[in-house]
């Protein structure tokens, strides 16, 4: 060993921790981690397990250049109201911004026919994302609708890599506006709620469907699936219908019929 | 043999501080890109709703594989009793704390809303596995600091045996969950394999002993301290072992997913199309990572070469982080099939497609950070503690 041993260890050691301690105060303030104390939150009240609620979707009848269901979900749950951040490319925006509906056109490589169809959170009776997340933020109600609490939502994405129809959306940047409806904070995640807010006040419409009845299309049902007198257990009777990733057995909410 | 004397890592100042200052510079870099992109939101970073874990958990995942095996070390002195590792299991230990707490702080300012930890903490789901890993890495950090203070400490010593095996079981449960958090995402190809968690395992042994050499040589160079060649042959020898294994495991899951057919889209993306994930395969993992620090390892040209081996275990650690961003960003960029038998005309979102990933700055400097904060507590934590033997000084022939 070299001379430098020499010095008084003792006195030299404790300095050298007062300093390292000083730094590391310093160095955890500087994140300016701020705690905030969640708010209880009014979930699931009310949601009965009596009721299944989901969406029988008829890909025959959605039109191939139709958005209305995007849109009207978008006004509904003021998605419209997020602003682009300035200087964000086009495909970086449609990748960032939150999708609660998403318009498919598919070809079969068989027969070459085209199909039209919308995409959301399919409410599975057996959610990989509500298995995978940490904090029980992603939840499912009684009535089968999946859920995420904003107030617990740590923005930790591991709900969006189970997820396997990509139906959520991270919220990538500050939000200005929002409806009181659909509560958005940056850095939390969100997905299609089947109009919740709408259903739990009585309703027996989604803002998708209402706006494709409107269209004259009538692509998409809400009902209850356990209701067996419901218009869609019947139209489920009638027609086969199949969910997207069958294999995976998570019993999809939504179904879809000519696919 | 000489009686090991431990003491702490003692060597001129400017030396120690200067090493200390840059390290404290990078992490504070690292403290304004998280605030940056904590402020902004994350669309500034290249992380989108399609690749949802960037850079940063790349970082992070490959420090927390890493700490686990850097424990190695210390398991093999007291659970399996080698002479020649013994002496260098508190190091060991100190390191794997070192990395564990880098990875977990690029981890957590990675989140949506870091300021949640509180949740994080008080809100469990039990069914996840996210959770388990955050019980899993507070564990880690007692049990390998009971474990420690027993290796330090003459009072603690009764301890030692019974913490040591806990410390080496614990941190096979650890790799195995942090390996498992990819064995959940049932939708996604890439990560629908059983190997996954011992592939994990193999992962952080040679990961893990590549830092620990690497930390050792700097730390007794710093210091101008006496490294035995022997031992140093020794640890550079395991980590051959651990190289090859690495690289026959990634064999093995790479044929297993050709004999499923449902992955053969996913094979042909890392091992042939798949652009820069085929190339970071190929050039980063396989070559870089493999081929070459084995060749280095084991070749008679480089057998005393004491260069040789830390440019090897760099290589093997630049290796390892390709390895784990081919699993993570190249797993993500590949695309979920929901629609079987049929082509995807047109989306919105870009299904069918490979997704786009382009990390920011910002996202590396938060992971430089990672690795800065395990170095900074090593070298504190040497400073501190009696970590080091003052002489590791090779034993003499017959007792090793
Ligand atoms: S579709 Fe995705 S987000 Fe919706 S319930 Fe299923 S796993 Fe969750
Ligand atoms: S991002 Fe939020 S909802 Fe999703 S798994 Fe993490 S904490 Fe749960």
């Amino acid at each position: 060993m070299s001379g430098n041993r020499e010095q008084p260890k003792e006195i030299k050691r404790r300095e050298f921790i007062g300093m390292t301690v000083l730094a590391a105060g310093a160095a955890s303030v500087a994140p300016g981690i701020l705690l905030t104390v969640a708010h209880a939150t009014a979930e699931a009240e009310g949601a009965s397990s009596e009721v299944r609620w989901g969406l029988l979707i008829d890909s025959n009848k959605c039109a191939e250049s139709c958005n209305a269901c995007v849109d009207a979900c978008n006004r509904e749950n003021g998605i419209d109201l997020l602003q682009r951040p300035q200087g964000q490319g086009d495909e970086m925006w449609d990748a960032q911004r939150p999708q609660w509906i998403r318009k498919v056109k598919l070809k079969d490589n068989q027969t070459g026919e085209v199909t039209n169809l919308p995409m959301m959170c399919q409410h599975c009776e057996f959610p990989p994302c509500v298995d995978v997340c940490p904090t029980a933020a992603s939840f499912k109600r009684a009535d089968g609708i999946v859920l995420v609490d904003r107030h617990t939502c740590i923005g930790c994405r591991y709900c969006m890599m189970a997820c396997p129809y990509k139906a959520r959306s991270f919220i990538h940047q500050n939000v200005e506006q929002q409806t009181l409806r659909s509560p958005r904070g940056k850095g939390c995640v969100e997905s299609c709620n089947l109009c919740v807010h709408r259903i739990d006040a009585g309703a027996t419409t989604t803002a998708c469907q209402d706006a494709c009845d409107k269209d004259g299309h009538q692509a998409i049902l809400f009902g209850d699936l356990r209701d067996p007198e419901s218009a869609l257990s019947k139209a489920l009777r009638e027609k086969s219908s199949r969910q997207i990733r069958a294999d995976l057995e998570l019993n999809t909410g939504v179904r879809y019929t000519s696919l | 043999m000489k009686k090991l004397h431990y003491s702490e890592l003692w060597c001129s100042s400017p030396r120690y501080w200067g090493g200390l200052a840059a390290l404290t510079f990078i992490i504070l870099l690292g403290m304004a890109a998280a605030y940056y992109m904590e402020h902004s939101g994350h669309w500034v970073t290249g992380m989108s709703n399609q690749v949802v874990w960037g850079l940063p958990h790349v970082f992070a995942i490959f420090l927390i594989v890493a700490a686990s095996g850097a424990l190695n070390v210390a398991s093999i002195g007291s659970v399996f009793g080698g002479p020649l590792y013994k002496p260098l299991g508190r190091f060991s230990g100190l390191l794997a704390i070192g990395l564990l707490a880098g990875g977990l702080v690029v981890l957590l300012l990675d989140l949506g809303r870091p300021e949640r930890l509180i949740v994080a903490i008080t809100h469990y789901n039990f069914k996840s596995i996210f959770a388990w890993n955050i019980i899993l890495y507070t564990g880690f950090f007692t049990i390998v600091g009971i474990y420690l203070w027993a290796m330090i400490d003459r009072k603690a010593q009764k301890f030692y045996q019974v913490t040591g095996f806990a410390a080496f079981f614990w941190r096979l449960a650890l790799t195995t969950g942090t390996g498992s958090i990819f064995g959940f995402l049932v939708a996604r190809e890439a990560y629908d394999a059983a190997i996954m968690a011992p592939m994990f395992i193999i992962m952080s042994f040679s990961y893990g002993l590549a830092f620990f050499i690497i930390t050792l040589m700097s730390a007794y160079w710093w210091a101008s301290r006496e490294l035995g060649s022997h031992r140093l042959e020794k640890l550079k020898n395991l980590l051959g072992v651990f190289v090859g294994a690495v690289l026959y495991f990634s064999l093995v899951y790479h044929l297993t997913n050709l004999y499923i057919t449902q992955h053969h889209g996913i094979e042909r993306f890392i091992l042939l199309d798949g652009g820069v994930y085929t190339v970071m395969f190929w050039l980063g993992q396989i070559t870089i990572g493999g081929i070459i620090p084995l060749f280095m390892l084991y070749s008679p040209a480089f057998s005393d070469n004491r260069f040789a081996i830390a440019i090897a275990s760099v290589m093997v650690l630049i290796g390892g982080f390709v390895q784990i961003y081919v699993i993570v960003i190249g797993g993500q960029a590949f695309p979920m099939n929901l629609f079987p038998g049929k082509e995807v005309v047109s989306s919105s979102f870009f299904d069918g497609v490979v997704a786009a990933y382009t990390p920011s700055l910002a996202e590396g400097v938060l992971g430089l950070a990672g690795i800065a904060i395990a170095m900074t507590l090593v070298a504190v934590g040497a400073r501190m503690l009696k970590v080091l033997p003052e002489s590791l000084e090779d034993p003499e022939q017959g007792t090793a």
